[in-house]
């Protein structure tokens, strides 16, 4: 029996300003093999390849602890051509490709092939000539290794998004001395066909000995392709075993599964009422990274509704497309009102208001005071805070700021005083502001993305009991979307799982951890 | 101390200090070398609020996120047809000719303004390189049509039966220094001693400001400038922000067509033909050098901005010819401070762009 | 047909300004032989300028505007070469010498400068031209002869202070490239390809890397070809510096079916199946085809008028072919790359910033010498008024060949050069002729430099938004 590892990352541990996010994680795979990575958002997979590649976003941080071997010797990979020097390649997710480049200056590109001339031995070997039939022999050679038809001096441009992925991976198979290849989500973007052929290519590249990193949250591809698979959860290795001795549903549930940790002491009572708040229908959303394909949902009112999933898988274009803020189609009505999905605004002027994921990008005008940006949805939609001298509606300067004293108050928002810029607050407070923001709004139904994402565990635990409280005291509807299974399980009434852009379940949250692991991956 | 000194060091930014300073150099220097300070003071007090509205006209793109308009000389353009067509109907009284001229001057270009935020809109990155060009073209334009307009009025085309207008058109006749003389008087002494100060010009230039401000501080005004601030949080909130974009523009270009013929009655000349053509990047000089940055401006940045960059102007020109006599130094020292406060604000604008 | 659309769509800037010279020359109703003597000068004087910003473009930070700082390094060099009173050739030589390392500094200076502005190069550009135009006035006016003691009547305002509004170039550097006369610059060549050759042989021997059999041939070549310029006949045709338009033509045609002779028969020789006849023949018959035209008399006439400056010319071909060879190095596929894509240039291994600085350091010094020639060629030195429409023109004329921000060649480049400075010849007389007007036509043709970078500046925005598609447009 074969013990030699190609890759033994041993005893890995990172923290990110006192945050650990690997704890002890060893990571081994043998040549020729496929090794699936699997784990949900935040589990440390990134973290991971990231030391692997020597990036210099781990050095700055300072390092991380454990070793990496490979073929058995020690080594320090501390810059990205270090670890290109060592044979290890990556097929990334998004393509690193030159649209107006043909086939093979993708693949050779800053590794041109060149032959000296008289200038480049004087000056410099960047002057040497590109010797471009050997770089379009090598191109072919490449591509004739995975098996792809394409001519090698086609602009990557007119290919079709398939074969993109190919052309990466025959860029990282041309290097020399390629001994570990990381594909990174690498089918996410494809067609079915194109996904597996891609992995077909995968185990091609895996029997001339070269190891395989998968990562991948399609639990199917991983039993079909995938040699062994490690499981990551929290920063911590959880099993790694040979694909032959484990199951899907197995798989699944060590994804998921952690201890009943609770955020909030209260939990949601029964929900009475029948009466439909927002019903979705066939809705579409064209956010790119996060498509919507066709969704149905009906809420009901004085729900707290969950909306969980992978990220990329479509939960956060949801919203973005109730709001107005990327294109979709299909029929969205509230309280039985249908929107007019063409025109921006249109969910906020029915009642509908929404904290966005993207705080500092979407939810926040850094440069203003808390007071401006408390009262700022609240002038635009409902004309509040405004004085009306007919021909202009000028600011209302003192009834904002009793507004905002009141909120800071109510949600206990640490700061100098309503003046004080967005900029400088806590990213827990400043999602207290875009909660009072929305609230400011005296909203019927409320959206509320990711609410915890970059918040310590005190202001995390606030917010949550504070959106508990709006739900059981004013009855207001109360849509959550987060990346945090956790989270929505303590929460909500109902979780529905998004994959590939649908619903895959909607689920109880006392429902089995297996459950919705098979549901996060597709499954 | 020394952190606090630092940190405002670092806030106000060298080329600031040195500009004030420079301005206060040569304040010193002009008692010593037999200057009157006193007119120095009312050439200053003039010039800054007879440039004023010019650099005003930055706030509402700046603000709205097109970033400094470059692309002024669209005002400016649209200022001239007014003032020229406002002295073409032989106006006598001067108070009538030259509001025509500015509701003429402001139509056009608020028209023109709307045009150029669409454009704007679709070129959203890279304003400042498509206005100045814009700007350079409409006054290459404009000279054609200065030559070939039909205008007949004997001051705005060549006496001698030549074809178009003349570079320098004379407002004697017709709005010339309405509102410098409008309760203008003298201070700290007579006509020849004494501080002229420009009441009128003064009190256009601040009511201008003014509006500016309570514009800035309506619904619409906020909304502006969240869109130019962030337009993804504008949107959020349900704000149209091409729309904001375009009025911002609009504004702009509004007050570029007033603040020419602002100060073109102060000067009591129109100046056609390549005059304005560097118009624009003296605004965007004035308004940076005010503290605004390509992102944010105020109106005390503007206030700020116009004295200094006048008052060097005004203090220098004097203050030059008794070291070298008809020397350009003046001018070159104003191509260098204009030129390089701007290349100072791209650089701190990360990534260039207006509106990254 | 659908060829044709696209063939018509994919130049219609060309074709616009193609229609819009021929209308205009019609117009005018110039003498052509004056059209086509004034344009062959301003190929000369212009086209080297027009070439220095390709190297930008390819790498990704637009059209230089910057490349006026180029112009400034190469006028301050002709000014102190006046003053020392060198003259002819030498005097040009001097210039080389002097300006080129200032371009170079300069260059270097501009690109750290744009990597702070990634993004804003163009504007950029702009503004530091106008800047650097400022602290050259500011040298010119007082620091020489206030703080640089110089003493020159005739360069020197009457003051002492400040240089003269213009220099004459007359009787020191004017057509001191343009009068190089050919047998100098065969003599050159043959001299330079002996040295390269007989390095390549030492480096062969020394480094063991066998550079092949060719240097010897050239080597032997070069000598026998000397020995021929001695010939009566040849040294006295070559003895001449300005080559007839005629000859230079039918030169032209020879040399393309010499050269496509020459890859049939080694493609032949070779054996290679790929290769195709019919494109050699129809280069081929297009070459017999041009010799034919000659003979029609109003083209004849024309060939036989212009007379062509050989030596710059030859400059303009050789950094033509020095854009192209650069192209084909390891550098230069390092600044297409970033010039694509900043990132996978990162990814790649590919120092981005120095990748960049190197770029302006050849923009601007190629910049400076074509400033050189323009002045020489053009024989008055405006002192404060020769560089500050350089970048202006240059970049309008590439951009009416056809080029945009983000590509440009040479053959643009050439073609730019041409329609645009026809308008520019025959825009004033065509203005007189329409509205009894030159200046009207002087206005116009300023209208279109500016017109054209503002439309092309819009087109590429516009273009590049469309790229990044965002969301949401059609709603807003």
């Amino acid at each position: 029996m074969k013990t030699q590892f190609l890759l033994n990352m041993k005893d890995i541990s990172k923290e990110y300003f006192g945050n650990r996010v690997l704890k002890n994680v060893t990571l081994q795979v043998k040549p020729g093999e496929i090794h699936a990575l699997v784990g949900e958002n935040g589990a440390g997979k990134s973290t991971l390849m990231n030391i692997l590649f020597g990036m210099p976003v781990i050095g700055g941080t300072g390092g991380f602890e454990g070793e990496v071997e490979i073929n058995g010797e020690p080594v320090t990979i501390d810059a990205p051509h270090k670890a290109i020097d060592f044979g290890i390649g990556m097929v990334h997710q998004e393509f690193m490709l030159i649209p107006g480049f043909t086939v093979t200056e993708n693949i050779k590109v800053g590794r041109e092939t060149s032959r000296p001339s008289l200038l480049s031995q004087i000056l410099s070997k960047e002057l040497e000539t590109l010797d471009l039939e050997q770089m379009a022999a090598d191109a072919r050679k490449a591509l004739n290794e995975i098996g792809l038809n394409i001519e090698e001096y086609v602009l990557v441009a007119g290919l079709p998004v398939g074969y993109k992925q190919f052309v990466e991976i025959a860029r990282e198979i041309d290097k020399t001395g390629i001994k570990l290849l990381v594909f990174d989500e690498p089918t996410a973007v494809l067609t079915e066909s194109e996904a597996e052929r891609l992995l077909k290519i995968m185990k091609l590249i895996a029997q001339k000995d070269i190891a395989i990193i998968f990562i991948t949250h399609r639990l199917g591809e991983v039993m079909r392709y995938a040699d062994s698979v490690s499981v990551l959860r929290d920063g911590e290795l959880i099993m790694r075993t040979a694909v032959k001795d484990t199951s899907m549903v197995k798989i699944a549930e060590l994804m998921i599964g952690r201890k009943a940790q609770k955020y909030v002491d209260s939990v949601p009572g029964r929900l009475e009422s029948e009466e439909i708040a927002l019903s979705l229908q066939d809705f579409h959303v064209d956010m790119p990274g996060e498509m919507v394909r066709g969704i149905d949902l009906d809420i009901r009112q004085g729900e707290i509704f969950g909306i969980g999933g992978l990220s990329g898988q479509g939960k956060l274009g949801i919203a973005n497309g109730i709001m107005g803020l990327y294109s979709s189609q299909g029929k969205v009505s509230v309280f039985g009102r249908e929107l007019d999905l063409g025109k921006l605004g249109a969910a906020l002027a029915n009642g509908i208001a929404f904290v966005s994921e993207d705080r500092r990008g979407v939810g926040l005008l850094l440069d203003q005071s808390i007071e401006h940006n408390l009262v700022f949805s609240a002038i635009h939609i409902q004309e509040e805070f405004l004085i009306n001298l007919k021909l202009l509606k000028l600011y209302h300067r003192s009834k904002a700021r009793k507004h905002a004293q009141k909120m800071i108050k109510l949600l206990d928002i640490r700061c100098t005083g309503p003046a004080q810029k967005l900029g400088s607050l806590s990213g827990g407070n400043q999602q207290k502001v875009c909660l009072a923001r929305a609230l400011t709004l005296n909203p019927k139904i409320l959206i509320v993305s990711e609410p915890t994402r970059g918040i310590d565990i005190g202001a995390k635990k606030l917010v949550l009991e504070y959106l508990l409280n709006l739900n059981s005291q004013q009855g207001m509807t109360i849509i959550i979307i987060s990346s945090e299974l956790v989270e929505l399980r303590s929460l909500c009434h109902r979780i529905a799982i998004i994959a590939d852009g649908k619903v895959a379940r909607i689920m109880e949250p006392d429902a089995p951890d297996a459950e919705f692991g098979l549901a996060m991956s597709g499954n | 101390m020394q952190t606090r000194i630092k940190k405002l060091y670092a806030k106000i930014g060298l080329p600031h200090i040195i500009i004030v300073a420079f301005f206060l150099f040569l304040l010193t220097a002009a008692a010593p070398l037999g200057l009157s300070v006193r007119s120095l003071m009312g050439d200053t007090l003039r010039r800054w609020a007879m440039y004023g509205i010019l650099v005003l006209a930055m706030v509402p793109a700046i603000q709205s996120g097109i970033g400094p308009n470059f692309g002024i000389c669209l005002g400016i353009v649209g200022g001239l047809l007014g003032a020229t067509v406002s002295i073409e109907l032989g106006l006598a009284n001067p108070w009538i000719a030259i509001i025509v001229a500015m509701l003429i001057g402001a139509s056009i270009a608020s028209i023109l303004g709307i045009l150029y935020g669409s454009l704007l809109n679709r070129v959203k990155g890279s304003e400042m390189t498509v206005s100045t060009y814009v700007g350079f073209s409409i006054i290459a334009f404009m000279n054609i049509m200065w030559l070939s307009l039909p205008f007949s009025s004997g001051t705005l085309i060549w006496p001698l039966a030549g074809m178009g207008m003349r570079n320098n058109i004379s407002l004697a006749g017709s709005f010339g220094h309405v509102f410098n003389n409008w309760l203008s008087y003298y201070l700290l002494g007579d006509k020849t001693t004494g501080i002229f100060i420009p009441t009128g010009l003064i009190l256009v230039f601040l009511a201008a400001c003014l509006a500016m401000w309570l514009f800035l501080r309506s619904k619409t005004g906020i909304a502006m400038s969240a869109a130019g601030e962030n337009p993804h949080f504008a949107r959020a909130a349900g704000i149209n922000v091409h729309k904001m974009r375009i009025i911002g523009t609009a504004v702009s270009t509004a007050l570029g067509a007033i603040g020419i013929i602002v100060y073109a009655q102060s000067y009591g000349f129109l100046q056609l033909y390549n005059a304005p053509l560097m118009m624009g990047f003296h605004s965007v000089a004035a308004i940076l050098i005010g503290g605004a940055s390509t992102k944010k401006a105020t109106i005390s940045n503007v206030i700020v901005g116009a004295f200094l960059f006048q008052g060097i102007l005004a203090v220098a020109l004097p203050v030059v010819n008794k070291v070298l006599p008809e020397s350009n130094l003046p001018d070159v020292i104003r191509i260098i401070i204009s030129n390089g406060i701007i290349l100072f604000a791209l650089s701190k604008a990360k990534g260039g762009a207006a509106n990254a | 047909m659908h060829k044709l659309k696209e063939l018509v769509l994919n130049n219609k800037v060309v074709l616009l300004f193609g229609l819009l010279c021929i209308a205009a020359i019609y117009t005018a109703q110039n003498p052509l032989t004056f059209v086509a003597g004034e344009l062959f000068t301003r190929i000369g004087r212009n086209g080297f300028m027009v070439l220095a910003l390709l190297i930008p473009v390819l790498a990704g930070m637009g059209l230089n505007f910057g490349i006026v700082i180029g112009a400034i390094a190469a006028q301050i060099a002709v000014f102190w070469t006046v003053y020392w009173g060198y003259t002819g050739s030498e005097g040009f030589l001097l210039c080389l010498l002097l300006s080129t390392p200032i371009a170079i500094f300069f260059g270097w200076l501009v690109g750290r400068m744009f990597n702070k502005m990634k993004g804003a190069e163009m504007i950029a550009g702009l503004v530091l031209g106008y800047f650097a135009d400022g602290l050259y006035q500011l040298f010119f006016l007082y620091i020489i002869g206030g703080i640089i003691p110089v003493y020159n009547e005739r360069l020197i305002i009457s003051g002492g202070i400040g240089v003269k509004n213009t220099i004459d170039l007359t009787g020191n550097l004017k057509y001191s490239l343009d009068n190089v006369p050919m047998l100098h610059i065969v003599k050159i060549v043959l001299a330079v390809l002996a040295v390269v050759s007989l390095i390549k042989i030492i480096l062969g021997v020394v480094k063991k890397n066998p550079l092949g059999h060719r240097s010897w041939i050239v080597l032997g070549a070069a000598p026998i070809a000397y020995a021929l310029t001695f010939v009566p006949a040849i040294k006295e045709y070559l003895s001449s510096d300005r080559l007839l338009l005629l000859h230079a033509v039918l030169s032209g045609l020879g040399a393309v079916i010499v050269w496509q002779s020459w890859l049939i028969v080694s493609n032949k020789i070779r054996r290679r199946k790929e290769y195709s006849l019919i494109r050699p023949l129809v280069y081929m018959a297009i070459a017999v085809g041009g010799c034919l035209l000659t003979y029609i008399k109003p083209v004849e006439k024309i060939l036989l008028y212009v007379k062509i400056p050989v030596t710059t010319y030859l400059c303009i071909v050789a950094l033509c072919l020095f854009n192209a060879a650069l192209l084909r190095t390891r550098l230069g596929q390092n600044m297409r790359t970033v010039g694509q894509s900043q990132t996978v240039a990162n990814a790649a291994g590919i120092n981005v910033d120095t990748t960049r600085i190197i770029a302006m350091i050849i923009s601007t010094t190629l910049a400076c010498w074509g400033q050189l020639i323009y002045l020489q060629n053009i024989g008055t030195f405006s002192t404060y008024g020769a560089h500050t429409q350089v970048g202006q023109y240059a970049i309008a004329a590439l951009l009416v060949g056809g080029a945009s921000v983000k590509k440009a060649s040479s053959k643009q480049a050439v073609i730019g050069v041409i329609l645009f400075h026809t308008l520019f010849i025959v825009a004033p007389q065509a203005g007189k002729q329409l509205f009894n007007n030159a200046q009207l036509g002087e206005y116009f043709r300023v209208f279109v430099a500016y017109g054209v970078i503002a439309v092309s500046l819009a087109m590429h925005a516009w273009k590049d938004r469309g790229k990044t598609k965002e969301p949401n447009r059609n709603r807003v």
